[in-house]
């Protein structure tokens, strides 16, 4: 039986299997991006907007850092059982000048990663339960 | 200067993993601190309290959790919750109600019992609105994970290497031995360190700060009346409390992402020097006349970062500094005389009144073991999740 792919949080970002992008808003007044959406009111103290449209952040960027969790993190994480340690970057966006974490697709590990490299948006499995795989996105060394 | 205020009294219920109630490490942190003022607990018009978000209700109102545990006696009273900034809040809040003229001695009070383990998010349930739950649930960002971002990005900018942060945890464990209220009186070898398991590449366990049990106090008073009740007190010239300005463009926790740096103007200062400027700015003076400092070791590599935060050094110079012994009691700029977090692990809502506690000590000349001679001046500096800086300077 095939599993449904939910994303594991709505809105967040598209669920496009070969280019998925994180969504943002875009303040209309300003033009400046937010990540989470920001939909009331434009933090840009310079602004005061209140009205946002929903953009999609760039798809690839740079490693600004990089770690990893060698031991399961606590809950709500869902860790599965035994633990597989993973690697987490923070990615810069070119376009929007911001600094995005995520995990890293397994296969890659702290030893591979290095600043300045470039990454791109994937989407994977966060964890699954009988019925659903829920999706989230992750950064894997670009192709 | 006119926005100084004295400081009378300290005190500390020792760090550890005790298991008992915070109120009573709290209450016995204020009675050292009010019996080392000479000054009866009747006689406290204002308590500011450092709050904490695990010990449930009697946590988020501290300061009157304090007031009834010592023995209702009217005092105004403030609780303050400023994650790990929360005891320079209290200071902060005690500070103004002097300064303002509206009380003479105030009483500030930070304690905590913590769990074990990671920190993970407080209270039950989904909360998909939350980004300290959501960072745990979609990423696993716990609070190692910033940390060792940070780590790696010093060595990437700056070619700093493991054995520069193992040297952190090793100076910081020998100044901490000689520390009666530290919960780890060993000293660590870099062979230990460096031996310890990796949590969050390239930190390993024995670099990264406990979770730990303590509390600590001070009694502020107003400078005209401890002139009347004292001969020889320290004083605090400046406390900062500032906030980042837009856009800020460090990852932090408990984000997912920085503001975007594209498009509008980028701050004078970033928020971390920001953090230790304006208190420079308030006292009228540099860290060129700073005698010693405490800062926010959360990892060993952190308190390299500290190093130019506050002006001990440009930027990516801070690996000479603990490399050539600079910030070692008997150094240049000896940090963390205290044993910093290293030593100590974090009760959230004490650390920062605990760093003040120590510069008095260090400035009063009753740093036994760890005395750094002659110090006149020093400052401390940490930072709370969710944008919270924290600095606050000590005068003798």
């Amino acid at each position: 039986m095939t599993k449904t792919r939910v994303p594991a949080i709505e809105g967040w970002f598209t669920m496009d299997p070969d280019a998925p992008h994180l969504l943002g808003t875009r303040c209309t007044r300003c033009s400046n991006v937010f990540f989470p959406k920001e939909e009331s009111y434009c933090r840009n103290p310079e602004c005061g907007g209140t009205e946002f449209e929903e953009t999609k952040l760039s798809r690839r960027g740079r490693v600004w850092s990089f770690t990893n969790n060698c031991y399961a993190p606590p809950e709500p994480f869902m860790a599965k059982e035994p633990f597989e340690p993973y690697a987490i970057a923070a990615v810069e966006l070119e376009a929007e000048k911001m600094i995005v974490i995520g995990q890293v697709t397994a296969g890659t590990e702290v030893g591979d990663l290095e600043a300045g490299m470039e990454m791109e948006l994937v989407l994977d499995i966060l964890y699954e339960d009988d019925e659903n795989e829920y999706i989230v996105w992750k950064w894997q060394p670009a192709a | 200067m006119s926005n100084e205020v004295a400081i009378l009294g300290v005190g500390m219920h020792p760090w550890g993993k005790w298991g008992r109630s915070f109120v009573e490490y709290g209450v016995k942190a204020a009675k050292d601190a009010l019996l080392d003022a000479s000054i009866e607990w009747k006689d406290v018009q204002f308590v500011a309290g450092g709050d904490t978000i695990r010990n449930g209700y009697p946590g988020y109102v501290a300061g009157a959790t304090f007031a009834q545990a010592l023995g209702w006696q009217g005092a105004q009273v403030a609780s303050s919750y400023g994650a790990c900034a929360s005891g320079s809040q209290a200071i902060a809040t005690a500070r103004a109600q002097i300064l303002a003229g509206l009380c003479d001695v105030a009483l500030v009070v930070g304690a905590d019992t913590t769990p074990k383990g990671f920190f993970a998010p407080t209270g039950g349930g989904d909360r998909s609105k939350d980004p300290d739950w959501l960072r745990f649930r979609l990423v696993g960002a716990t609070n190692p994970v910033y940390f060792g971002l940070w780590a790696r990005r010093r060595m990437e900018l700056f070619g700093a290497t493991e054995e520069d942060f193992a040297k952190v945890k090793v100076k910081n464990s020998h100044h901490g031995a000689q520390n009666p209220n530290a919960r780890y009186p060993k000293t660590f070898s870099m062979e230990e360190v460096l031996a310890s398991p990796m949590v969050s590449d390239p930190l390993r366990l024995l670099q990264i700060c406990a979770t730990s049990d303590g509390g600590a106090a001070l009694v502020l008073t107003s400078m005209e009346y401890a002139r009347k009740h004292a001969t020889d007190f320290v004083t605090i010239p400046a406390v900062s409390n500032v906030t980042p300005k837009y856009p800020n463009t460090l990852i932090e926790m408990p984000n997912f992402s920085t503001d975007s740096g594209a498009g509008v103007q980028m701050p004078d200062v970033p928020f971390r020097p920001s953090i230790a400027k304006h208190a420079y700015e308030q006292a009228g003076v540099g860290p060129e006349d700073m005698d010693l400092a405490e800062v926010y070791d959360l990892s060993s590599a952190l308190e390299l970062d500290w190093y130019e935060i506050i002006g001990l050094c440009k930027e990516g110079e801070a690996e000479k500094l603990i490399r050539d012994g600079d910030t070692s009691i008997g150094g240049r700029i000896p940090v963390n005389t205290s044993g910093g977090l290293g030593a100590f692990g974090e009760a959230i809502p004490a650390q920062a009144i605990a760093q003040v506690c120590e510069l008095a000590w260090q400035l009063r000349g009753q740093a036994q073991g760890r005395q750094v001679e002659a110090a006149q001046l020093g400052i401390t500096a940490n930072y709370g999740l969710f944008g919270h800086g924290s600095s606050v300077i000590v005068k003798r």
